[in-house]
C-alpha cells in the first residue's frame, strides 16, 4: 500500500479524527462530572432550603368552609387532588380538641381566607402546638387582663417571670436531685463494696451500712429542702393562665408555664420575625429535646455525635496507621501481604449492621462484660446493671473505628507508596536506621494524605446509623457523655446521635407531619457539622502540605 | 548476601590480539577483558579498594568483576554509557543495593582497610562514614537546618552549640551559606534545584564522611546551577575523598584528579583525568571521550 491510499483512508475515517481531536472524551468526562455535581447541589440545597425554613414563623390563616366550619391554621402544602381541583394542607394543630395536627382542605370547600392579627400560635411544653385568638390572662380567680390585646401585652409581661421560675424548678430537679442520688448510690456502691471485700457480716461492712444511713438520712433532709423549694416555685407558677378562644368559639386555658414560647405571626414584623426564628434556633441547638424527640432542641445529639466522632477518630487513626506502616514498609512483598491486603479492601463491603452485631457481641458483651466482672463488680450487684457490658460511647467510637479501619489504611498505604524512594534513601545514606527514616522523613511526608483518610473515615463515621443502633446510640439519653459530674469522661453511657435521631423522628415519630421539617433541620445540622470538622481536617492537611510536601524546581 | 570471591575466575587471561582488537565488541559479547589501570593510580594511598567486586540482580550480573582502588584525597569519576553499572557500583560501597531484594554480591570492598561486606560491619554504622548525593536533589521535609544536621541528629546530638556549627560549617562548605544564612529554619522544599542540591550536599559533608559519593549530581540541575556544583566540587577537591558518577564529558575533565572508564559492567580503563582525556592507552576509551561512541 502506498503513502498516498494510506493518507486518503486515513483522512475518511471521521471516526479516529473524532477520538484524536478528544472532543467527545471532553464532552463526555465533563457532562459526567456536570451531572454529579447537580445531583450534589441538588441535594444539598434542598435540605439546606427545607432545613432553613423550619424555624420560620409562618402566617396563620382562618378559614371559613362552606358547612360553616371556622379552621385557624398554617398553610404548610399545597397539591393538586385526584379530581383537578387544588387542595391545601394545613397545620390546625390543637390535638386534644380535634384529634389531628393536620388536615386536608380543597380549594372549593374554602369561602373566605382571613389573616387575623391576633392569631396566636403557642409552643407548649406537651401536647403539640396550640393556636388560638388570646382572650383573658388569669392569676388564680383574678383577671389580669382581658381583650385580645390586653391578654396578648400581659402574657408578655409576665411570661418571662413563670419561664424562669419554670427553668430554676427544672435545673433543681435535673442537677441538685440528681447529685443527690449520685450520694446515694455511692453510699451503696461502699455497702456492696465492703461485703465483697470484707464478707457478710464484717466491722468493715457495718461500718458502710452504718455510713449509708447517715448519707440516707442527709440526702432526705436536702430532698425535703429541695421538694420546699420548687413546691414553692411551682406554687407561685400555679394558677397563671392564659385564655384562649379556638376558631370554632371552644375556650380553653393554657397554663403559663406550660407555654414555652408564643408568637403572633400575622402581626409580626421582619426583625420580630427574625427574633422569633433565632430563639427557635437557639433552642434547637442548646436544649434537651421535647415531646419524643419531635420539638425542642437536639443539644444532646449533637454533643453525643461531635464527641463520638472525634473518639473514633482518635482510636482509627494510630491503628490504622501503624498497620498501614507494616504493611508497607515492613511486610516483604509476596502473596501473603497481597491476600492480607485484599481482605482489608474486602472488610470495607461488609455491611455496616454486620460491624454493629460484632460491636454489640465482642466489645460490649465479652470486653465490657469483663471490665464490669474485674472493675465495677460492685455496681453490677448493687445496680443489677452492667456499666461497661451494655452499649455505650466507647463502644460505639471503637465499632466505628473499625468500620473506617480500613479506609485509614488503604489511603495510608497510597500516602506511604507516594513518598519518593530518593527521600527514603537519602535518609538511608545518611546513616539512619529504617524506623528513623519512617518516623523522621516517611511520616511527615505522608501525614497530608493520611488526613485524606482520616477525613474520609470522619465523613463515613458520623453519617452511620446502623451500627450505632445495636451499639449505643438511644432514642434519648439527656446524661451527657462528657461533662460537668466527676469523672467528667464517662465513655460508658448511652448517647444520642443526629444521624439516628432522623430516623427516629422521620420514622418513628406518632406526628410524622410536624416531625418532617425537624428532620430536614437535623439533616441539615448533621451535614453542616460533618462539613466543620471536614473543613478543619482539610486546613490542617494543607498547612501540612505547604510544611512537607510542596516540592518546586 | 555471599563475600566469597566469583564462581567464575574473574580475570580470564585476555590474548593481546583480543586487548588491540576492539574490546568493547568482546565485552558486548559476553566476554572479559582486562582492565587498563594506568600505574599512578595504583601508586597513590587508597581511601577504598573495591577488589573483584561481582553483582547481580537476580540473575543478570550488573559488574563484572571490577578492581579499582579509590584515591585518597582526590576526586575520582565514573564515566561511561548508560547502563554500565556505574551507578550500581556507587550504591555499593554503600550498601544502599543492600535494600533491593534480587541482588547478589561477591567479591570486596574495603573503606579504609574495614571490609565493607563483612558480616560484622554495622551498615548503620558504615553509612555514616560516608556521604551520599543523588541524581534528583532530595531535601527531607524539614527546615534548611534540619537537613544539615540530619546525620547528627539521628545520632543523638542534640547540644545546639554543635548542631550550630556543624550547619554553618557544612553550609559553608557547599557555597551556601550566604544564600540561605537568613532563613535557616523555613522549609527545603522551598530553595531551588541548584539550591538544594548543594544543600544535599552539605548535609552529606555534615558528618565528616571519610568518602563522598556523588551519584550525577547535576543531571536534574539547569547549566548556571551546575556550574556551581561543578565549581563546589572543585572546591571539595583536597578535603575530601570523592567518587563521582557523571554522564558529562566536559564535567569529568574539569573536575576530577581520576577517570575510569566502564561499559557493560566491566572497568576499561582508570587513570589520570589528564592522561584519560588526552593520550589514553585503549581507542576504545579514546572513541567514547571524544563522542565518537556512546
Amino acid at each position: 500500500m502506498n503513502s498516498d491510499s494510506l493518507r486518503a483512508r486515513r483522512r475518511r475515517s471521521t471516526h479516529a479524527a473524532l477520538a484524536a481531536h478528544g472532543e467527545a472524551w471532553v464532552w463526555l468526562t465533563g457532562g459526567c462530572l456536570a451531572l454529579a455535581m447537580a445531583m450534589i447541589i441538588g441535594l444539598l440545597s434542598y435540605i439546606v432550603s427545607e432545613g432553613v425554613a423550619t424555624f420560620w414563623p409562618r402566617p396563620l390563616d382562618l378559614l371559613e368552609l362552606a358547612d360553616g366550619r371556622k379552621v385557624l391554621g398554617e398553610e404548610t402544602g399545597r397539591d393538586t387532588a385526584p379530581d383537578g381541583s387544588g387542595r391545601r394542607l394545613v397545620r390546625t394543630a390543637n390535638f386534644e380538641l380535634t384529634g389531628k395536627h393536620f388536615e386536608w382542605f380543597a380549594d372549593g370547600e374554602v369561602k373566605a381566607t382571613t389573616r387575623p392579627a391576633e392569631a396566636t400560635v403557642v409552643e407548649r411544653l406537651e401536647g403539640g402546638r396550640f393556636q388560638g385568638f388570646p382572650s383573658r390572662l388569669l392569676h388564680g380567680d383574678e383577671v389580669v387582663a382581658t381583650g385580645g390585646e390586653g391578654a396578648w401585652q400581659g402574657f408578655v409581661a409576665h411570661h418571662p417571670d413563670v419561664r424562669r421560675r419554670w427553668r430554676e424548678a427544672w435545673r433543681i430537679d435535673k442537677g441538685d436531685r440528681g447529685d443527690l442520688q449520685r450520694r446515694l448510690r455511692a453510699a451503696r456502691l461502699a455497702v456492696v463494696r465492703a461485703e465483697l471485700a470484707s464478707g457478710a457480716d464484717s466491722p468493715a461492712r457495718a461500718a458502710a451500712v452504718a455510713a449509708e444511713a447517715t448519707v440516707a438520712a442527709g440526702v432526705a433532709e436536702e430532698e425535703r429542702r429541695l421538694d420546699e423549694r420548687t413546691a414553692a416555685l411551682r406554687a407561685d407558677n400555679e394558677g397563671w393562665g392564659l385564655e384562649f378562644t379556638t376558631a370554632p368559639g371552644e375556650t380553653v386555658v393554657l397554663p403559663l408555664a406550660e407555654i414555652v414560647r408564643a408568637w403572633q405571626p400575622n402581626k409580626l414584623s421582619f426583625p420580630e420575625r427574625l427574633g422569633v426564628y433565632a430563639s427557635r434556633w437557639g433552642e434547637f441547638l442548646g436544649d434537651d429535646p421535647r415531646e419524643a424527640n419531635s420539638a425542642g432542641g437536639v443539644f444532646p445529639a449533637i454533643w453525643g455525635t461531635i464527641a463520638m466522632t472525634l473518639i473514633m477518630a482518635l482510636l482509627v487513626a494510630p491503628f490504622g496507621v501503624l498497620a498501614a506502616l507494616y504493611l508497607r514498609e515492613y511486610a516483604s512483598r509476596g502473596p501473603m501481604t497481597a491476600a492480607v491486603r485484599i481482605a482489608i479492601n474486602n472488610l470495607a463491603g461488609v455491611p455496616s449492621i454486620v460491624y454493629g452485631a460484632f460491636g454489640l457481641g465482642f466489645f460490649c458483651y465479652v470486653l465490657g462484660g469483663s471490665i464490669d466482672e474485674l472493675l465495677f463488680r460492685p455496681a453490677l450487684i448493687a445496680d443489677g446493671q452492667p456499666t461497661f457490658g451494655t452499649g455505650g460511647l466507647l463502644w460505639a467510637s471503637l465499632t466505628l473505628a473499625l468500620l473506617t479501619l480500613p479506609v485509614v489504611i488503604v489511603a495510608t498505604e497510597e500516602a506511604l507508596s507516594a513518598v519518593p524512594n530518593s527521600m527514603r534513601e537519602g535518609s538511608y545514606a545518611c546513616g539512619a536506621s529504617k524506623w528513623q527514616t519512617i518516623r523522621r522523613i516517611v511520616l511527615p511526608r505522608a501525614l497530608p494524605g493520611i488526613m485524606t483518610g482520616l477525613i474520609l473515615a470522619m465523613a463515613r463515621g458520623a453519617g452511620e446509623v446502623a451500627p450505632l443502633m445495636l451499639v449505643g446510640v438511644k432514642k434519648l439519653a439527656l446524661d451527657l457523655p462528657i461533662d460537668g459530674t466527676f469523672p467528667f469522661v464517662h465513655p460508658e453511657r448511652e448517647f444520642m446521635h443526629l444521624a439516628y435521631l432522623i430516623y427516629d423522628v422521620g420514622f418513628q415519630s406518632p406526628n410524622s407531619q410536624a416531625a418532617k421539617p425537624m428532620v430536614f433541620t437535623i439533616t441539615f445540622l448533621l451535614v453542616a457539622i460533618i462539613a466543620l470538622l471536614n473543613v478543619a481536617a482539610i486546613w490542617i492537611r494543607g498547612r501540612l502540605r505547604r510544611r512537607y510536601v510542596s516540592q518546586q524546581f | 548476601m555471599s563475600t566469597s570471591s566469583s564462581p567464575a575466575d574473574p580475570r580470564p587471561s585476555a590474548s593481546p590480539a583480543v586487548a588491540a582488537a576492539d574490546r568493547l565488541a568482546v565485552v558486548a559479547a559476553g566476554g572479559q577483558v582486562e582492565p587498563e589501570v594506568h600505574e599512578r593510580v595504583r601508586q597513590t594511598p587508597a581511601v577504598l579498594e573495591i577488589d573483584r567486586f561481582n553483582l547481580w540482580y537476580g540473575s543478570k550480573q550488573a559488574l563484572h568483576s571490577i578492581t579499582m582502588p579509590i584515591p585518597h584525597g582526590k576526586v575520582t569519576a565514573l564515566i561511561g554509557p548508560s547502563g554500565c553499572g556505574k551507578s550500581t557500583l556507587l550504591r555499593s560501597v554503600n550498601r544502599l543495593n543492600d535494600l533491593v531484594p534480587s541482588v547478589r554480591i561477591t567479591g570486596e570492598m574495603r573503606l579504609n582497610g574495614d571490609p565493607i561486606y563483612d558480616q560484622r560491619m554495622d551498615v548503620i554504622e558504615l553509612r555514616k562514614r560516608m556521604g551520599m548525593v543523588f541524581q534528583r536533589p532530595n531535601p527531607f521535609p524539614m527546615s534548611i537546618y534540619e537537613n544539615v544536621v540530619y546525620a547528627l541528629r539521628i545520632d543523638g546530638e542534640s547540644r545546639r552549640a554543635v548542631l550550630d556549627e556543624v550547619c554553618e560549617r557544612s553550609l559553608r562548605g557547599a557555597a551556601l551559606w550566604d544564600e540561605v544564612k537568613d532563613r535557616l529554619g523555613e522549609s527545603a522544599l522551598g530553595l531551588s534545584g541548584g539550591q538544594q542540591q548543594r544543600l544535599c550536599i552539605a548535609r552529606a559533608i555534615a558528618a565528616e564522611p571519610e568518602v563522598l559519593l556523588l551519584d550525577e549530581p547535576c543531571s536534574a540541575l539547569d547549566p548556571i546551577a551546575t556550574g556551581k556544583v561543578e565549581d563546589l566540587i572543585q572546591e571539595l577537591r583536597g578535603h575530601y575523598s570523592v567518587l563521582m558518577v557523571t554522564h558529562n564529558m566536559q564535567q569529568a575533565s574539569r573536575s576530577s584528579d581520576y577517570t575510569a572508564f566502564m561499559y557493560l559492567g566491566r572497568l576499561i580503563e582508570y587513570g589520570p583525568t589528564t592522561d584519560i582525556f588526552t593520550k589514553p592507552v585503549l581507542r576504545e576509551t579514546e572513541a567514547y571521550v571524544t563522542g565518537r561512541f556512546g
